[in-house]
């Protein structure tokens, strides 16, 4: 992982929204503001993965120009701007076009309450899809004896992808197509996910934000009202907790 | 249909995997050459080549399914693409095309039942100053397509006649160059500029670079000694090397002067990348050739080996020892992103052309995470001039800040479309007048990603303290319709987004939608609003260059040409894209009835 770290300009602090962070060499905008207990909305990152800079959630204004904080290397002195209506405005307009992208229908859902993309949306003020729905046509892939694969809940964020590759080196997933037609590809013969390397013990299997790779027969094993995101909102979680690894994984390089 | 496959189905995969290398850099290249024999890549092909190149399927699949060019679907043996460029659809490429559907009775997008054939289209295919142009079989191409030739075309693709067999006439291509100048008026060179930096030597060339200004012809305009100076001084990895890459994916509608420059001043542009790689110490080189031009790769690999005979390219370049320097050409597969120079890289490498995360730069780690400059065709050209004659001499063309001569692809509404080479500091006014444009609405400087201009600014002047251009100059009179060329333009870039990031990939459909719906006359204010609300974020969210320009024309033309958007904003409320009182026709027809209560209130 560290080596998809972009070089930074040595330690130092930034200012975040009036706040200063202190940063170690090499880190993000957003690793240092993680670290040090500040929100910066964010889909596709994970503090155990490489960059990615796709959702686009966590642009903010650095030194007054847009730029992604999960991209951005960590340099004294930035003036960054972060919660401001403006920049909130637009994350609302990208979660928007999520929600119209996929087949996200949160009341019937078994990972509300513990979704990331539900639970930025409230954090954000979204209260509708303002945009018509695609709909698109997605088949569940209920192939693998213990993980659903349900990409019409997909956001294309690739957490699985790279957790897959870099965390459990097994490539199950890639990424297909282009433009509004990427997907998430399987590699298996069948392009199926019982007939790949996939496990539920994979650290893939836990990475998914949304509810597009899911366990079997546990979906209301904690009901709603007691989730992750019932107990407080996004915003609240000082530390990433994103970070629960299952045991084979955990002390894996990345 | 795919007897060669069912007969022999790894012979062909097998022998060119291993002309090849079986070199993961080469995927795109391997994809393209099977399905030059199989017309298309199914599965158990495309597993085949990926355990021949050491990848999983998946991600064979990934970068197959990335490329406009590659087919995971069956397609007729005979696949034809129009050209979708605006000016190709001013000249009437949609009639065409349609008529020539129906003689053949296909549809678009489909293949014929006997699989002979299938129609379709495509981005810019970089000759709209003689459309409309068709790509045949990603190989070939047929310009200035009328009723007469789509009649005869269909004709021969009943009779089945090969492609190779049709009328040469048709596949003329014109280089049109109507203004020269030391670009396009000077003989190509062959020697002279790589004779003049190893007399002067790689330092005193590279100042000479440097003093002459010389900015990126690609749009960005990035100072060429500076990028070259960067990557001559970052560091290589053990046994690593430096790498000289040229962008020759001219892939911006509307742009054409790198066809002609590869056509007319191929020895040029190689010359300009073998005094770059004198001057960075590079050994390999490569030119990213845009897919659309394959017509032109047998020209070009002849330009080689002739420079490789002449000792100008290869091992001891002009005898030399340790000036080794050699050129491979790397075919796109119809991505317009791949012009961005990241993405471009990714490309080269055989991945997805997807644009790469910055820092780190090419200058730093680019191709195969080694010292890589990017530079357009003109750039190298240039280069290659100012390494001959000084970087005094260049400078004292053109503007302080947009030194020497810049190359304009002047198609649309013009008495005589082509090439024009002008000085930095022409007005558009000028070039207009040059290129015979009576009664000019607008003009589209530098393709859908730069800026269009409205009558008011034709004083403007071409530079980069001004309007900066990549090269295309798209002109449009007092008869065209500017929200149906921005529509043309959205319908574009949400063909060719990557997809990766979010406010390009959802942004840009969500811009065609809204805009077919104005089209379709459903339009509202409320649609409008949105289109600004959705063109502000795309100018500031994205990934890269390409989602942040997509909505350049939506914004200019919003500016320009509100009357054009205005004319369809029809209804004073909110209307959904579809007639809801015709969706009730099955209904009605079902239960027989046809009053004014089974009718919806008309809105409006």
């Amino acid at each position: 992982m560290s080596d998809n770290s972009p070089p930074g300009k040595g330690s130092g602090c930034f200012h975040l929204d009036g706040h200063e962070v202190a940063f170690d060499a090499g880190e993000t905008v957003l690793q240092a503001a993680r670290r040090t207990g500040h929100y910066i909305p964010h889909l596709c990152w994970h503090e155990r993965l490489g960059q990615s800079g796709a959702c686009r959630m966590c642009v903010v204004k650095v030194d007054g120009h847009f730029a992604a904080a999960c991209t951005t290397p960590a340099q004294a002195g930035l003036k960054i701007e972060n919660r401001t209506p403006e920049l909130d405005a637009r994350r609302r307009l990208l979660l928007q076009m999520l929600f119209v992208e996929g087949n996200h229908f949160c009341p019937s859902c078994e990972k509300s309450g513990d979704c990331l993309l539900q639970a930025t949306a409230y954090e954000m003020g979204m209260l509708g899809p303002h945009f018509e729905e695609f709909y698109p046509h997605r088949p569940v892939d209920a192939s693998h004896p213990g993980m659903w694969l349900d990409l019409n809940r997909c956001i294309l964020c690739k957490l699985c992808v790279r957790a897959s590759r870099e965390v459990d080196h097994k490539g199950v997933f890639a990424v297909g197509g282009h433009g509004i037609g990427s997907r998430i590809l399987v590699n298996s013969p069948s392009g199926r996910l019982g007939d790949s390397s996939f496990e539920s013990t994979d650290f893939a299997a836990t990475v998914c934000p949304v509810g597009a790779i899911l366990p079997k027969r546990r979906g209301f094993a904690v009901p709603i009202g007691e989730r992750r995101f019932d107990r407080g909102p996004v915003s609240a979680e000082t530390s990433p907790a994103d970070v629960a690894l299952p045991a084979a994984a955990r002390g894996e390089p990345g | 249909m795919f007897r060669a496959i069912v007969s022999s189905p790894d012979d062909f995969v097998n022998r060119v995997l291993a002309a090849r290398g079986g070199r993961r850099e080469q995927l795109v290249q391997i994809l393209r050459q099977v399905q030059e024999h199989t017309h298309w890549l199914p599965r158990p092909v495309l597993a085949r080549i990926a355990a021949g190149v050491g990848l999983t399927p998946a991600i064979v699949e990934g970068v197959a399914s990335f490329y406009r060019f590659l087919h995971l679907e069956p397609v007729g043996r005979v696949h034809l693409l129009w050209s979708d460029s605006v000016t190709d659809r001013l000249q009437g490429s949609r009639v065409l095309a349609h008529e020539l559907c129906r003689r053949l009775g296909v549809e678009p997008g489909q293949v014929s039942s006997d699989g002979l054939v299938s129609v379709g289209f495509t981005s810019c295919t970089g000759l709209p100053d003689q459309g409309p142009a068709l790509l045949v079989n990603h190989h070939q191409v047929l310009t200035r397509m009328d009723h007469e030739r789509v009649a005869r075309l269909a004709d021969l693709l009943r009779a089945q006649v090969p492609p190779a067999e049709w009328p040469a006439e048709w596949q003329r291509v014109d280089d049109s160059v109507q203004r020269a100048d030391v670009l396009l008026g000077s003989l190509p060179l062959q020697g002279s500029a790589i004779r003049a930096t190893l007399a002067r030597g790689a330092e005193a060339t590279l100042a000479e670079i440097i003093a002459s200004h010389l900015r990126g012809r690609g749009g960005a305009g990035f100072a060429t000694g500076t990028k070259w100076t960067l990557a001559r001084a970052s560091p290589l990895p053990p046994g690593g090397t430096r790498f000289v890459v040229c962008n020759a994916d001219e892939g911006e509608p509307g742009t054409f002067k790198d066809r002609v420059l590869l056509a007319r001043r191929a020895h040029t542009l190689v010359e300009g990348m073998t005094v770059a790689a004198r001057l960075l110490g590079a050994r390999q080189g490569y030119i990213y050739l845009r897919g659309e031009y394959r017509w032109m790769l047998e020209s070009l690999e002849a330009v080689l080996a002739r420079r490789r005979a002449s000792g100008l390219l290869g091992a001891r370049i002009l005898g030399v020892t340790g000036f080794d320097f050699d050129l491979e050409i790397h075919l796109g597969a119809g991505a317009y992103v791949c012009g961005e120079e990241s993405a471009l890289i990714e490309s080269l490498e055989g991945k997805r052309g997807v644009p790469r995360i910055r820092p780190p730069y090419p200058v730093e780690q680019g191709y195969l995470g080694q010292p890589t400059i990017v530079n357009n065709v003109e750039t190298f050209c240039a280069a290659a001039h100012i390494a001959e004659r000084g970087g005094a001499w260049w400078a004292a063309t053109g503007t302080p800040d947009s030194s020497g001569t810049k190359i304009h692809s002047v198609s649309g509404d013009v008495e005589r479309p082509g090439v024009y080479e002008f000085p930095f500091g022409v007005t558009v006014g000028e070039i207009l007048a040059a290129a015979g444009a009576t009664r000019t609405q607008a003009v589209q400087v530098g393709g859908p990603s730069g800026i269009c201009l409205a009558g008011p600014e034709f004083g403007r002047r071409i530079g980069f303290e001004d309007v900066p251009t990549a090269g295309a100059f798209t002109v449009f009179d007092a008869t065209r319709d500017m929200f149906e060329v921005a529509r043309g333009y959205a319908h574009f870039f949400a063909h060719e987004s990557c997809g990766f990031c979010t406010p390009c990939r959802v942004g840009t459909e969500l811009i065609v939608r809204r805009m077919d719906k104005l089209a379709a006359g459903f339009g509202s204010g409320f649609d409008e609003a949105e289109l600004r609300e959705l063109e502000a974020l795309l100018h500031g969210a994205t990934h890269c260059g390409l989602g942040a320009s997509a909505a350049n024309p939506l914004r200019d033309t919003l500016a320009r040409f509100p009357q054009a958007y205005q004319r369809r904003i029809v209804q004073p409320r909110f209307v959904p894209a579809f007639d809801l009182d015709a969706e009730l026709e099955p209904a009605r027809r079902v239960t027989g009835r046809d009053d004014a209560a089974a009718h919806l209130e008309r809105l409006g």
